[in-house]
């Protein structure tokens, strides 16, 4: 009953915790009966990772309405940044949960922080010129990155650029220039990472119900309209980019924590595009799509190793097929009868039943 | 408009049946293969590795999944210990080979070849470390590989050992008075190679005249890296890199009328088969690597022959060293008597204790051992390329 007198925002955000809620639900039972496939169980974090990008760039896409080809930046500043806090700290506490915690909201603050430097200037330009510089950014923290050696030893944090002059006292080399961060302490859990999904929906969800939400989405609609008003373009635009960057550093710590090495090249154009592929498959602006559009994608290519030497092609052609279907009126028409012919089935069965229970 | 669209949904929809009912029929095919070998030798021991099939570096998973196969049919037709080889795709990325490694664990991997290419190296030895499932790496060459796991062993020399290893090359046989580096910085393999060979260099007093850099995005030109040795007077050129980007300095160094001598390392090996290379170019360049498909032993000899003969390339490297890693596995189980019912577990165990203590002869080298840390003991020949194959120096 209570779903019903709901608008329809509230309703729709509710399907999505439902939908998440479930499937955590779903995989916890595999889990605790072990039927589940090792090459599922490894691919639970990355998915976790995945979907976080997908939403928090749908809010640069979806929400703001600007085009950012760089997300995967944010994602490697957080991780690197990270994960040097969580080596760190595991050295000195054996509780993971709280190393990762930690190291999340630092990386997710260092995220954003990058996100601020990137944005004030930035996004003072628009559409392709936005496409253009976030690609660059990109590509320059990867380029800062692989020249980067960070060390730990008794006396503290070593830090050199370019060429590996760290005086290291013993100890050990957390981030060595190429060849990335080694010997990560694998601390992420699928749990967390359900956890940070969660959180990010929720973030996203209220931010888009509220005052600010409605200007930003004012501003996508008509800027002049929006500017005419009073809305302030540029501090709007910063917020949800910021926020998008620090949900995009805790994603990438989660992800790192999740493998034992990790490099700059992984964050790459590529990746910003598949992260946006996520995106745009799942519509714009659509959360539960982009969810759900992140699984498929990450699982898709692992469950097509069945056609070997064909698996990438094929991969290819599902694509095209799904952004095709997605988008066919006469397919969508159809669903969309045949949904409403189900859930009438049901509403006359409960009125039956009512009936019958007078 | 409406009918056009339906015109093309159907030609989109009947070209991804055609694609589909085709996979669908080769898959069938070597499903069947698979069978009927799985019938001949009904308890083989599953042997299952991670390489770059598909992408940039699918040149060494190639020649590794082929010398692999030629050894292990040589070894099923022996009787005795069976093998079942099974190579998964992980487009040389940490992520993909992971989950190409639990694809390989669902499928019943006893033992295991880790990955070929270094990154992914990395991250499938630690799963093989915690599943406690054995790993010979035939060519994931770096020091991060084998590091505080000690169920992980390499069949190719780690790269310190092959930059102080080259250094001590060109001092011994006095190949330049003057070197010049080129390297590629954002690359794993090639930094730590330049850097184990810069500190052995500067013990033996060797005159490194010139050191430049190159990424992967700015791997197309290196006039400015090539000029800057030319005109430090380099009479030798150290290229501690994979043959893609060698084969494009090879190709400019001669368009700039620039000919001195060209060393490389190991990833050097297969720029005689890359596609539209002039291999006229390579000629003189000289290359360490434990392999030369010219040896006149009756088993590198045979084994020449028969991946010729399959394949229509001479073997390099990589494909020699994927083929001692199944003999060097094979020996080890046969010594240690172990059965395709025992648990990647209990393998594993034999496994460590066999590799440490044994003494292994293959193509890639004679009396190899293994230390506690997983890292081979051999000697690395010196080769030159003359008239298009390589020949012993």
């Amino acid at each position: 009953m209570k779903l019903k007198t709901m608008n329809k925002t509230t309703r729709s955000n509710m399907i999505t915790y439902a939908m998440v809620i479930i499937a955590f639900v779903i995989v916890q039972i595999m889990l605790g009966t072990g039927n589940i496939s090792s090459r599922l169980q490894g691919q639970l974090v990355p998915i976790c990772a995945y979907i976080v990008m997908a939403i928090s760039l749908n809010l640069t896409v979806g929400v703001l309405g600007e085009l950012s080809l760089g997300h995967a930046g944010f994602m490697s500043a957080g991780a690197f940044s990270g994960i040097v806090v969580a080596s760190c700290l595991s050295q000195n506490t054996s509780n993971e949960i709280l190393v990762l915690v930690l190291s999340m909201l630092v990386g997710g603050v260092v995220a954003a922080i990058v996100g601020v430097i990137v944005g004030v200037p930035v996004l003072r330009l628009s559409g392709d010129y936005l496409a253009i510089v976030t690609l660059a950014f990109g590509e320059i923290i990867k380029g800062i990155v692989n020249n980067l050696y960070v060390g730990l030893d008794g006396s503290g944090l070593h830090i050199s650029l370019i060429k590996n002059t760290l005086q290291m006292d013993g100890g050990k080399v957390l981030i060595n220039g190429p060849m990335g961060l080694t010997g990560i302490p694998r601390i992420a859990s699928f749990t967390v990472g359900f956890i940070l999904i969660m959180v990010c929906l929720f973030v996203i969800f209220n931010l888009v119900n509220s005052k600010s939400g409605r200007a930003i989405m004012a501003l996508r609609d008509n800027k002049i309209a929006a500017q005419s008003v009073g809305i302030n373009i540029t501090n709007y635009k910063l917020m949800a980019f910021v926020i998008s960057a620090a949900m995009a550093g805790m994603a990438g710590v989660l992800f790192a924590a999740n493998f034992s090495t990790v490099v700059a090249s992984k964050f790459d154009f590529n990746t910003s595009i598949l992260i946006l592929v996520f995106v745009v498959l799942g519509g714009l602006g659509n959360m539960r799509g982009s969810i759900i559009a992140a699984t498929v994608l990450t699982v898709l290519p692992e469950v097509l190793r069945s056609f070997s030497d064909y698996r990438m092609l094929v991969y290819a052609v599902v694509l095209i097929v799904m952004m095709l279907a997605t988008n066919n009126p006469t397919l969508k028409n159809g669903l969309n009868l045949a949904w409403s012919k189900i859930a009438g089935l049901f509403r006359k069965n409960t009125e039956k039943g009512e009936q019958a229970n007078v | 408009m409406k009918m056009k669209k339906k015109i093309a949904l159907g030609l989109v929809l009947a070209m991804g049946l055609t694609m589909f009912a085709g996979c669908g029929g080769n898959s069938g095919d070597k499903n069947a293969a698979a069978d009927n070998a799985g019938g001949d030798t009904a308890a083989a021991i599953k042997v299952g590795g991670t390489g770059p099939l598909t992408g940039g570096d699918s040149i060494y998973d190639l020649a590794e999944h082929h010398g692999a196969e030629i050894a292990e049919e040589e070894i099923n037709a022996m009787g005795g210990v069976q093998f079942e080889l099974k190579m998964e795709d992980d487009a040389h990325d940490a992520e993909k080979a992971v989950n190409a490694y639990n694809t390989l664990k669902d499928w019943g991997m006893q033992l295991s070849l880790g990955s070929v290419t270094s990154t992914p190296g990395t991250a499938t030895s630690d799963e093989n470390y915690r599943d406690s499932i054995f790993a010979l790496t035939p060519s994931a060459s770096a020091t991060t590989v084998t590091e505080g796991k000690d169920n992980v062993f390499q069949m190719c020399f780690a790269d310190p050992n092959q930059g102080s290893a080259s250094a001590q090359y060109i001092s011994d046989q006095q190949l330049g008075s003057k070197i010049a580096v080129i390297y590629k910085n954002d690359d794993v393999y090639s930094s730590g190679i330049y850097e184990t060979f810069m500190s052995k260099a500067g013990e033996l007093g060797l005159d490194v005249v010139s050191t430049t850099t190159f990424t992967t995005d700015s791997q197309n030109d290196f006039s400015v890296q090539l000029n800057d040795a030319k005109n430090a007077g380099a009479d030798l050129l150290f290229l501690p890199m994979y043959y893609d980007a060698a084969s494009l300095i090879l190709n400019q160094a001669d368009a700039m009328g620039y000919a001195p001598k060209f060393f490389g390392v190991d990833g050097m090996d297969g720029i005689l088969t890359l596609e539209g290379f002039d291999t006229s170019l390579a000629e003189g360049v000289m290359l360490l690597t434990p392999f030369s498909a010219d040896a006149d032993d009756e088993r590198t000899q045979s084994f020449v022959a028969k991946y010729q003969e399959r394949y229509g390339e001479v073997p390099n490297q990589f494909a020699a060293d994927a083929y001692d890693c199944i003999y060097a596995l094979y020996q080890a189980c046969t010594n240690a008597n172990a059965t395709a019912d025992m648990t990647a577990e209990e393998l594993n165990e034999l496994m460590k204790e066999q590799f440490t203590t044994m003494t292994f002869d293959g193509l890639t080298g004679t009396g190899a051992t293994w230390n506690e840390n997983g890292q081979i003991t051999k000697e690395p020949k010196g080769m030159v390329i003359q008239n298009g194959v390589y020949v012993g120096m």
